[in-house]
């Protein structure tokens, strides 16, 4: 199974935002970490992810600097900020204002499994 | 292979890999470094569970998904990077391109200081602008035009020896101007005020191409500079008269009368200063904003074919002859100048190795529909020269007569030529390139030989 286009884009701000705000880090270790998260799912790639950064930076919910970790290639490392963390919150809220939505309807209409079985009319 | 051979290899294709990317305008130096950075990790990750180095370099590109894709998607975050800003401090990519263009924007200051001050120095002695337009209509080329030389030869780091003969032009310039004693409303005193301009510009032409003086490509550079430089002018002085008109009414309205601060001060000043800061705006947005010029000469090319080709019917028609004023043929002399400016500009912002197309035949209906024009005008002032005898305006409009004719006689040679198929462009670029230092000679020859030969008429 793989997340649509439209969902993965959906949710790629608040799954950035959420990264970052476990702590500072570069496009690489997010976009692994999204893989990781996701158990590889979630289809991402660096034209979604750098731009997604280089927006929320415009926004200011994120800040970046070049930074030379001990050991490791010079690297521009994004932080958030106490904006981003206000827009993570906000975006927390509508998110989980939809998936209880989903739920309440997926629990109403009964067993998923039996749903599948049953043979719907056009393309499901 | 050994270890350290692929590690050569990988450096190679990222050296490569960076190539592609900064040609791309959508991508900055940080994006790149930050983007090649994401590939290195993706290539050594890949090496860690046993690929060998080309193989995990060709993944890791593939994985990153292509140049096309990823620009699009930057430049719909950045669109603002495919309007080419002007980066005049601060912002630019590289340290050292800014600070070459801060140490462009002090050099432009000083020499528009230069300017003013030149235009204001006068009237400490006595020499105000009311009292003698004449002196301030005769030498406003030399306030402005020494200083806009100044700046680009200061750009191109002009060598002694050509310093030294752009000092020698302007200091001819202040004697044309300056030594002959003639009267305001003279033929010659007009004369002068027309071409003394015209030969100090192509002093500044010498400064542009200081760097390069032989070369047929810098040449065409200045004629694109003279171009862009005009549009800059026209568009600075627009805003100018809008900038005056504000002045006026908004001291006006609280009961200040502005116009000594306007006429003596804001006009003067302000011109000079656009003389400079037009040269410095070409030179600074070079790479920025696609030339505008060309566009222009584009625009007006199929109509002015057209006006002349109704010229030339209308005239075979009515078959009255050009009954003329001196006026009207200067006038004549002005659509030649804007035939050949069309031309020059046309070649200017063609790709000189694209086969002829349909505007290349126009520019031939163009050339000898102005050549057909020329000789008519010929006729005419030939004419009255055996008729009434020479001044100094007949002589001046037939030395120019004869200087488009031969230009543009084997202009629309070689563009016929061009057409079909027979000769290369650039035959046609060289030889407008080449053909500079002609104007250049007649405008000094006008300015600096008539008036004594004439009598000071």
């Amino acid at each position: 199974m793989r997340v649509t286009k439209d969902l993965v884009a959906a949710s790629a701000t608040p799954m950035v935002l959420g990264i970052l705000a476990e702590g500072e880090s570069y496009g690489y270790a997010i976009l692994r970490r999204i893989n990781e998260l996701s158990g590889g799912e979630l289809d991402w790639t660096e034209g979604l992810l750098y731009p997604l950064l280089h927006r929320l930076e415009r926004l200011g919910h994120v800040e970046s600097s070049w930074q030379a970790v001990t050991g490791e290639r010079r690297r521009k490392y994004y932080r958030i900020t106490d904006s981003g963390l206000a827009e993570l919150a906000e975006q927390r809220r509508q998110w989980d204002t939809v998936v209880d939505a989903l739920k309440q309807v997926w629990l109403g209409t009964g067993d998923l499994k039996t749903l599948t079985a049953i043979p719907l009319e056009g393309p499901a | 292979m050994t270890a350290l051979d692929g590690q050569d290899d990988l450096e190679g294709q990222f050296a490569q890999w960076r190539h592609y990317v900064q040609r791309r305008p959508e991508l900055r130096q940080s994006d790149a470094d930050e983007l090649e950075d994401h590939l290195r990790d993706s290539v050594d990750e890949l090496i860690a569970v046993g690929l060998r180095p080309d193989e995990a370099f060709l993944v890791a590109v593939k994985r990153m998904g292509g140049l096309d894709d990823l620009s699009r998607e930057f430049a719909r975050e950045h669109s603002e990077r495919l309007w080419k800003q002007l980066v005049l401090t601060g912002e630019a990519d590289s340290a050292a391109a800014d600070d070459r263009s801060r140490r462009d924007v002090y050099a432009m200051i000083i020499c528009v200081a230069g300017a003013a001050m030149s235009v204001k120095l006068p009237a400490l002695f006595g020499m105000s602008f009311e009292d003698d337009p004449g002196f301030y209509g005769r030498n406003f080329s030399l306030f402005a035009l020494p200083w806009l030389a100044a700046f680009l030869a200061w750009r191109r780091r002009a060598a002694r020896p050509v310093i030294g003969i752009l000092v020698g032009l302007f200091a001819l310039g202040a004697v044309a101007a300056n030594v002959y004693s003639l009267a305001d409303d003279s033929q010659s005193a007009v004369l002068t005020g027309i071409h003394l301009p015209i030969a100090l510009w192509f002093a500044v032409g010498l400064a542009y191409v200081a760097d390069d003086l032989r070369s047929t490509r810098r040449r065409m550079d200045f004629i694109r500079f003279t171009g862009e430089w005009f549009v800059y002018l026209s568009l600075i002085a627009a805003g100018g008269g809008v900038l005056m008109s504000l002045v006026f009414g908004t001291f006006k309205a609280i009961g200040v009368n502005p116009e000594d601060f306007v006429v003596q001060w804001l006009l003067p000043c302000g011109g000079v200063s656009a003389v400079v800061v037009g040269g410095w705006l070409v030179e600074a947005k070079q790479s920025v904003v696609e030339n505008m010029a060309p566009v222009l000469a584009r625009l007006f090319t199929p109509l002015v074919t057209l006006v002349m080709l109704a010229f030339l019917v209308a005239f075979g028609v009515t078959s009255a002859g050009i009954d003329v004023e001196r006026e009207a043929l200067i006038l004549f002399d002005l659509l030649l100048v804007v035939v050949l400016g069309l031309l020059l500009y046309s070649i200017s912002a063609r790709d000189p190795l694209a086969s002829p197309g349909l505007f290349d035949k126009l520019q031939v209906a163009l050339v000898v529909s102005a050549l057909a024009i020329d000789v008519l005008v010929m006729v005419e002032i030939t004419g009255r020269i055996t008729e009434y005898g020479t001044t100094p305006n007949k002589a001046a409009a037939l030395g120019e007569n004869i200087i488009l004719l031969a230009n543009l006689t084997w202009s629309a040679w070689l563009v016929l030529g061009f057409v079909r198929r027979r000769t290369p462009f650039a035959a046609l670029e060289s030889w407008q390139t080449n053909y500079l230092p002609v104007y250049a000679v007649w405008a000094w020859v006008v300015a600096l030989v008539f008036p004594p030969v004439f009598g000071y008429l």
